[in-house]
C-alpha cells in the first residue's frame, strides 16, 4: 500500500476526533524546525468548515477494542492500514515545511496491547523531536490502559495531551464501550493532570527540568449517541475544568457510522445545533463567569434550540436588568446579549475618558440589536425602544429560528385561511377551469 | 485644531516621509485637505505641496510621542493597513496625541481613534490568517511562497517566519505590494519594488501537494458539509495561494495528460509511493 493510500484510510479515521487546535504555548524556533504560538493558528478549513492546524492521523485504524460508536471498531469493516513512525515524522516534516500544518495530532487504535500501542506513539515523537529537532506542535492521544511511565515519557514528548471521555456516563460507556470503564480513562486523566502540576512547580524550583504537557490537556465527548442530558455534560465539563484543570473540552455531534442496534440509526442527521449550543455554554464557563447550575438545572435539562445559552439566561433574569452601561462592574457587562469579552474590555477602557452613548457603543462592537433591551446609557434606555415579548424574542433568537418561525407561522396561516373557505378550488378544478369545463 | 486648509501634501511614501507632513502640518499651523504619495492623477485646483523626507524632522516627531508615552509601533503598524485616507488619518491621530496624550490612545469611541483601531485590527488579523495560509514550494532546497493580501503585512510575517522555519532559506512574495521577505543563511531582510513568478513544482513538489490535497479531502466529514462556515473562515480571496484550493496545477497537468494520451496515461508520475 503507498503512501497516499495509507494518509486517506488514517485521516479519515481519525475525522471524528474534534480536536484540532494548537493554542496553550509560546515556544521560540531557537534555530531548530519550528515553533508554537499561544493563540494558535489555523492553516485551513475542511468543507464542513472545522479548522485544520493539524495533522490529524491514526498510527494505525487496527484495534482490538469494539466501542460501538467508533468508526474503527473491531466489527467493523472498513479498509485498515497502518504507518511506521518514521514515515509519521517525515510526513510531518514535509508538510510543516511547507507551512501546511502547525504540528502532527496523532493517535492510534489499539494494537498487540495498550503499553505496545503507546511506546509506538512515543517512538515517532522521539524521532521528530530528536532527529529532526521538531519544536512545533503535538497533540498525543495518552492510550487508555497504557502503563503510567509510559504516559509520563509521553508528556515529556508532547505539547498537549489528551484521553477522550466520549461517553458522559457510566451508563452509557457500560453499554456502548464494553472495552472501558470509567477507571480507564479517568485514571490517567488525574495522572496527567498530577504530572502538570506537579512539573509546573518543578520548573520553577529547577530551570532545566523538563516541560510535562506544556499546553495542557484536553478531552471529548460524543454528543447525541448516548441519552445522556446537556445538564450533565455540562455539568461534566465544569468538574473536568475544575478537577482536572483541562484547557478544553470538545464537543463531537455523533455521525452515525454503520447500523448499531444501540445507536441512532445510519442516514440521522448530527445533532449540529446542540453541539453548537454547548459550545457556547462551554465559553460561558471559561469565559464570562457562568456556572454550569446557571445555566441549566433539574427541570430544564437540555438547551433551549431558539436561544443561546447567555439570550436564554438573561430572559429569565429580568430582576438583573437593566445595566447602566457606563458604571456596571465588567462581570455585569459580560452577561448582557450582544456584549462579548472583547466589547466589554473596549467599554471599561473608553468610559474612562467619557461617557458612553448607545452610538458609541455600535463603535465599540457591541450588537445593539440584542442589548438594547438590556442596557441604559447614561440612565436612559435606547430612544424609540418599544419593549413587546414577541419584539424581543424575535430579536433576541437566532436568525434560522427566525425563520423556522416565519415558516411554521406562515403555513398555519395558510391552514386556517383554507379551513375558513370550504370551496377551495383543487388541482382538479383548476384544470377544468382551463379545459373550460367549469 | 487648526481648519482644513486647501493644499495638498505629497510625500515620498516613505514612514518618515508622512511623519515629515505632520511636522509640516505644526510647522504651518494647518490642515492639509489631502495627503498623498503620488502625484493625483485627477486635476485638482487645490495648491499641491511636496514636503522633503528630512529624518531630523521625522525625528523629532517621533521623539514628541515617545516623550508622551505613546505606542510608536502603533503608528507604524497604522502606516501598513489599507484603509481609505489613511495618511489623513494618521495625522488626525498624532495630532490628537500631542494634544491630549496617552489619554488619547484609550478614546475607542472617537472616530479617528476607531477608525484606525480598527484599520490596524483588520491588518493583524490579515497577518494572523497568513500565518497559517502561506503555502510554500520547495525549489532545490528554497522555500517560496507567494501571497496576495489587502494589507502590507510581510514586515508583520517576517519575525514570526524566520523563528520558525530559522535553518531554512524561504522568501515569501507579496504580489498587490510588490515585496518580499527573503531569509537566507539565516538572515532576513525585506525587499521593495520587486517582481517574481513562481515557477512550476517539480515532481517531488507535485507529489507533497497531492498527499496534501489527498489529505485535506479526506479530514471532511461530508454529514456536516458547510461550505458558508468555511468560507467565513477562509474567504475566497485567499484561495488562489491556498495549495488544497486552487488545484489548477493538477487541472493543467491533467489536460497535457489527455493531449498526450494514450502513452503518458498509465504514468500515475507523481504519486510518492516512499518518501
Amino acid at each position: 500500500m503507498d503512501i497516499s493510500e495509507k494518509l486517506k484510510i488514517l485521516a479519515a479515521s481519525a475525522k471524528y476526533d474534534a480536536a484540532c487546535t494548537s493554542s496553550g504555548i509560546d515556544r521560540s524556533g531557537s534555530g531548530g524546525l519550528g515553533n508554537a504560538s499561544a493563540c494558535g493558528i489555523c492553516h485551513s478549513f475542511a468543507g464542513d468548515g472545522r479548522c485544520i492546524s493539524l495533522l490529524k492521523i491514526l498510527m494505525t485504524n487496527f484495534c482490538l477494542f469494539d466501542c460501538k460508536y467508533c468508526v474503527n471498531r473491531r466489527s467493523n469493516d472498513v479498509p485498515r492500514a497502518r504507518f511506521t513512525p518514521a514515515e509519521i515524522a517525515e510526513l510531518t516534516i514535509g508538510f510543516y515545511r511547507r507551512n501546511y500544518i502547525e504540528g502532527l495530532f496523532l493517535s492510534s487504535g489499539i494494537i498487540q496491547s495498550p503499553d505496545y500501542t503507546c511506546e509506538q506513539i512515543i517512538e515517532t515523537l522521539s524521532i521528530l523531536r530528536n532527529k529532526y529537532n521538531f519544536r512545533g506542535y503535538i497533540h498525543a492521544k495518552a492510550i487508555p490502559g497504557a502503563a503510567p511511565e509510559l504516559i509520563d515519557r509521553l508528556g515529556t514528548l508532547a505539547d498537549r495531551v489528551s484521553v477522550n471521555i466520549e461517553l458522559p456516563s457510566q451508563k452509557s460507556l457500560k453499554v456502548l464501550a464494553p472495552d472501558k470503564s470509567k477507571n480507564s480513562i479517568l485514571l490517567p486523566m488525574g495522572h496527567i493532570s498530577g504530572k502538570i502540576r506537579e512539573n509546573r512547580y518543578d520548573i520553577v524550583k529547577y530551570r532545566s527540568a523538563p516541560e510535562f504537557a506544556p499546553a495542557g490537556q484536553s478531552t471529548q465527548m460524543i454528543i447525541g449517541a448516548s441519552p445522556d442530558t446537556d445538564f450533565q455534560i455540562l455539568r461534566l465539563s465544569e468538574a473536568m475544568y475544575r478537577n482536572y484543570s483541562l484547557k478544553r473540552v470538545f464537543y463531537s455531534a455523533y455521525v452515525p457510522v454503520g447500523d448499531q442496534k444501540l445507536l441512532p440509526p445510519a442516514g440521522t442527521k448530527p445533532p449540529l445545533l446542540r453541539e453548537h449550543r454547548l459550545y457556547q455554554a462551554d465559553w460561558l464557563l471559561r469565559f464570562y463567569g457562568f456556572r454550569a447550575e446557571e445555566l441549566l438545572d433539574e427541570k430544564h435539562q437540555n438547551f433551549d434550540p431558539n436561544f443561546d445559552p447567555k439570550c436564554n439566561w438573561a430572559l429569565h433574569h429580568p430582576e438583573c436588568f437593566p445595566v447602566e452601561v457606563n458604571t456596571a462592574d465588567k462581570e455585569m457587562l459580560l452577561r448582557v446579549p450582544g456584549i462579548g469579552v472583547r466589547s466589554a474590555q473596549r467599554i471599561v477602557i473608553a468610559r474612562r475618558q467619557g461617557k458612553l452613548d448607545f452610538k458609541d457603543l455600535k463603535k465599540l462592537g457591541v450588537v445593539l440589536k440584542r442589548a438594547i433591551y438590556f442596557i441604559l446609557c447614561g440612565g436612559k434606555r435606547f430612544e424609540g425602544l418599544v419593549v413587546t415579548e414577541a419584539g424581543i424574542m424575535r430579536q433576541l433568537m437566532s436568525e434560522s429560528a427566525v425563520k423556522e418561525q416565519e415558516k411554521r407561522d406562515f403555513s398555519e396561516m395558510q391552514i386556517t385561511f383554507f379551513d375558513s373557505e370550504n370551496a377551495v378550488p383543487t388541482m382538479e378544478d383548476r384544470v377544468k377551469c382551463l379545459t373550460g369545463e367549469m | 485644531m487648526p481648519d482644513r486648509r486647501d493644499v495638498i501634501y505629497c510625500y515620498d511614501g516613505s514612514f518618515d516621509g508622512l511623519i515629515c507632513c505632520v511636522f509640516e502640518s505644526y510647522v504651518k499651523d494647518e490642515l492639509p485637505s489631502d495627503i498623498c504619495s503620488e502625484e493625483p492623477e485627477q486635476l485638482s485646483l487645490l495648491e499641491i505641496r511636496y514636503i522633503e523626507t528630512d529624518t531630523a524632522h521625522s525625528e523629532r516627531v517621533l521623539r514628541g510621542i515617545a516623550k508622551r508615552n505613546c505606542s510608536v509601533d502603533f503608528i507604524k503598524q497604522a502606516f501598513l493597513t489599507c484603509v481609505p485616507k489613511r495618511d489623513i488619518l494618521i495625522l488626525d491621530y498624532i495630532r490628537k496625541l500631542f494634544s491630549y496624550g496617552r489619554k488619547a490612545e484609550f478614546m475607542l469611541a472617537d472616530d479617528t481613534v476607531n477608525a484606525l483601531n480598527k484599520a490596524v485590527y483588520h491588518c493583524t488579523h490579515e497577518a494572523h490568517l497568513l500565518k497559517g495560509f502561506v503555502r510554500f514550494s520547495e525549489y532545490g532546497g528554497v522555500l517560496a511562497a507567494v501571497i496576495s493580501p489587502k494589507n502590507k503585512v510581510i514586515p508583520l510575517l517576517a519575525d514570526h517566519f524566520a523563528d520558525r522555519l530559522g535553518g531554512e532559506n524561504f522568501f515569501i512574495y507579496d504580489d498587490v505590494h510588490r515585496m518580499a521577505f527573503v531569509h537566507i543563511d539565516r538572515r532576513g531582510e525585506i525587499l521593495e519594488n520587486i517582481d517574481f513568478e513562481l515557477p512550476p513544482p517539480d515532481r517531488r513538489e507535485r507529489g507533497f501537494r497531492g498527499l496534501w490535497r489527498e489529505f485535506y479531502d479526506a479530514i471532511e466529514i461530508s454529514e456536516r458539509e458547510n461550505p458558508r462556515c468555511r468560507m467565513s473562515n477562509m474567504p475566497k480571496r485567499f484561495w488562489k495561494n491556498i495549495t488544497e484550493m486552487n488545484r489548477s496545477d493538477t487541472a493543467a497537468k491533467a489536460e497535457i495528460l489527455q493531449k498526450n494520451s494514450p502513452l503518458l496515461s498509465e504514468n500515475s508520475g507523481d504519486r510518492i509511493t516512499s518518501l
